[in-house]
């Protein structure tokens, strides 16, 4: 799988090609400035980005708005944002294109090597990715308007890993519980919430994410 | 301080509020003229001693009726009259002099003294006739529209209203029609009246201009020591949180790999789980660092801006917070933080207290000064000197930035912030809504 990846960070940007190339993956360019990416992007057409948001030259968000420029041109180029924080409105202009493919994580992370490289194969799958950080805020302002009151605590945690992004076999693997327990929460908690139920794993994050926007 | 609340100029128990001003103020006139004579007579008994004893006293009578009338100018047409110095009198004598005859003589070399006396020589001259215009026109209107049709027949021949000889039904209709034009043009004329009138008091009561100077002078004396404690407890609180916090947990950090290498060989079960709490506490020192970094400026406000920085606070608020934005690019950074932080607390406090489920922040640059509204349907009465609501003012204080809170019991809740400043960037972002 063809990765480029774009950290200004030596350190770093070494560390994520040891650890995705050792995870079987081809990173085909590793860049450290904005506008070098979103001519790689263009020009490479790899299968998955990993792209820090803060970037040179403006070490503001040229890395964001690199990869969303890209997608502009390239719809659902997959794209792994990675952050030192999230922040809602970057989380909302991400998701915004409603195509999926897209993943934004907090840089921590990348300690948990196997949740990374997850996220990375989920997105470049087309699947969506969100840090449990986002989530939990998402979750946690939606309580307060009592939108999600009517959820069991088990409901309320398999929602949060789903909107993660992880799979019911994930999820049932966290929660210490059965795939057919999992499959009957999300029945439960798309019932509650009145979601469309959809087969497609990155519909079902996307209209998570819509149903706790609101 | 701007001109006026919008004054329903069509109600008529305004017109009635503001003819009753021009009356007063034509009456108070009386009172000028009385302190004016006091002071006058003191001054001319100078020279024979009394004068010293009377002075004093006259002078803080003459003091109390400019207070009046700087305090209706603010009341009735929002006309800010800076009060001057307090009269010598009234503090501790100067050292080197004791008794009357220091206070009187303190009193001759106080620029604020002079400036009231003059006024008090103008004032019954020009601004009560001033006053007296709009009353005129309404007495004398009513003069004519409720008297004139039923006296003129007992008043005989030479009867005249204006320029009309009323001598028969006609002339007399045409004596009430008038009459009623007089009152309606009193009435029309009493605001505008009152706004001159005040204008004009602010010229000659207003203090002078050395007494401003020192005024802003001590202000800003005052706000760069306030901004400087801030500044230093800031320095304190993120020492303290690094030195608690990441620092420490570094350290443990350091500890527990140390222990985790030694166990290697020997338990490498024990290694492992040491190493699963290196994870955990390296996680929590990232965090602690995030968590500080944010305090210190959010970095979204770095990155984008304050239009984007309210947009993340809205995102993150349970209310929903709907946002218009007209600012010019960026702004001084420390402008826009200061902005932030005191939309931040004022959205926290609409969360907390308002009871409203929704808010209207509007941000603008105009006329070289940032403006923040934040405006709730909640129930009102928020009380302008809560902690932080304080701390919102000490924030804009050294950009000499306002505060105006208007929260009527039963609300709507509106905090209005200015903070004067030019915009960095010609560039323009575009307005946009979101909840």
């Amino acid at each position: 799988m063809r990765v480029v990846l774009a950290e200004d960070l030596f350190l770093l940007r070494d560390g994520l090609t040891r650890t995705l190339q050792e995870h079987g993956f081809d990173v085909i360019a590793a860049v450290d400035n904005g506008p070098a990416l979103l001519r790689t992007l263009l020009e490479e057409e790899p299968d998955v980005a990993v792209v820090d948001i803060r970037l040179p030259p403006t070490f503001t968000d040229e890395g964001l708005q690199a990869a969303l420029e890209a997608r502009r041109s390239r719809p659902a180029l997959p794209v792994l944002v990675l952050s030192q924080y999230v922040d809602q409105l970057y989380a909302h202009e991400l998701l915004a294109g409603g195509q999926g493919a897209i993943g934004y994580l907090l840089k921590d992370r990348i300690t948990h090597t196997t949740q990374f490289v997850d996220a990375v194969r989920t997105v470049a799958a087309g699947g969506t990715v969100m840090d449990p950080q986002v989530i939990a805020r998402l979750l946690a302002r939606s309580d307060a308007r009592g939108t999600t009151a009517q959820l069991t605590p088990r409901e309320l945690g398999v929602l949060a890993l789903m909107a993660e992004g992880r799979s019911n076999a994930a999820v049932a693997q966290t929660l210490f519980i059965s795939e057919s327990a999992v499959a009957k929460h999300t029945a439960a908690i798309f019932s509650k919430l009145r979601i469309e139920p959809s087969a497609d794993d990155n519909r079902r994050v996307l209209a998570v994410l819509a149903y706790l926007k609101r | 301080m701007a001109q006026g609340e919008g004054r329903p100029g069509s109600s008529l128990r305004g017109a009635l509020a503001d003819i009753g001003r021009c009356q007063l103020l034509s009456l108070a006139a009386l009172a000028v003229c009385g302190a004016g004579a006091l002071v006058i007579g003191a001054l001319l008994l100078l020279p024979i001693g009394i004068g010293f004893l009377l002075l004093p006293p006259a002078a803080a009578a003459l003091r109390r009726v400019s207070d009046r009338y700087r305090d209706w100018a603010a009341r009735w047409t929002g006309t800010v009259i800076s009060p001057p110095q307090p009269l010598p009198s009234r503090q501790a004598p100067p050292e080197n002099s004791t008794g009357r005859h220091g206070r009187a003589r303190a009193l001759l070399g106080d620029a604020g003294f002079w400036h009231d006396l003059r006024w008090a020589w103008a004032e019954p001259s020009t601004g009560a006739l001033l006053a007296a215009v709009p009353l005129a026109l309404v007495e004398y209107g009513l003069f004519g529209a409720a008297v004139q049709p039923f006296v003129w027949r007992l008043l005989g021949d030479g009867n005249w209203y204006a320029f009309i000889l009323v001598d028969s039904t006609p002339t007399m209709l045409a004596a009430l029609l008038l009459g009623l034009g007089f009152v309606t043009a009193g009435f029309k004329l009493a605001p505008t009246t009152l706004r001159l009138h005040a204008r004009w008091s602010r010229r000659l009561l207003a203090a002078p201009r050395t007494t401003e100077l020192v005024r802003r002078i001590e202000h800003l004396a005052g706000s760069r020591a306030d901004i400087l404690d801030v500044q230093a407890a800031e320095l304190r609180r993120i020492e303290r949180d690094l030195h608690d916090g990441a620092q420490a947990r570094l350290v443990t950090l350091g500890m527990t790999l140390d222990e985790a290498t030694r166990l290697l060989d020997r338990d490498p079960a024990a290694a492992r789980a040491l190493l699963h709490e290196v994870r955990a506490t390296s996680q929590r020192a990232l965090q602690d660092l995030r968590e500080l970094v944010h305090g210190v400026l959010p970095p979204i406000l770095a990155d984008r801006g304050l239009g984007d920085a309210v947009r993340s606070l809205a995102l993150d608020s349970h209310l929903d917070v709907r946002i218009e934005t007209a600012l010019p690019g960026r702004l001084p950074a420390p402008v826009e933080s200061a902005g932030y932080f005191a939309v931040a607390e004022l959205l926290a406090n609409a969360a907390k207290h308002s009871g409203a489920p929704e808010v209207h922040i509007r941000l603008s640059h105009t006329d070289g000064a940032l403006r923040a509204t934040v405006t709730d349907e909640g129930r009102g009465g928020a009380d302008p000197d809560g902690s932080g609501l304080q701390g919102v003012r000490r924030r804009l204080d050294p950009f000499d930035g306002t505060l105006v809170l208007h929260s009527p019991p039963g609300g709507p809740t509106t905090a209005t912030l200015e903070i004067p400043c030019a915009s960095s960037s010609p560039k323009t972002s575009s307005s946009s809504g979101t909840d």
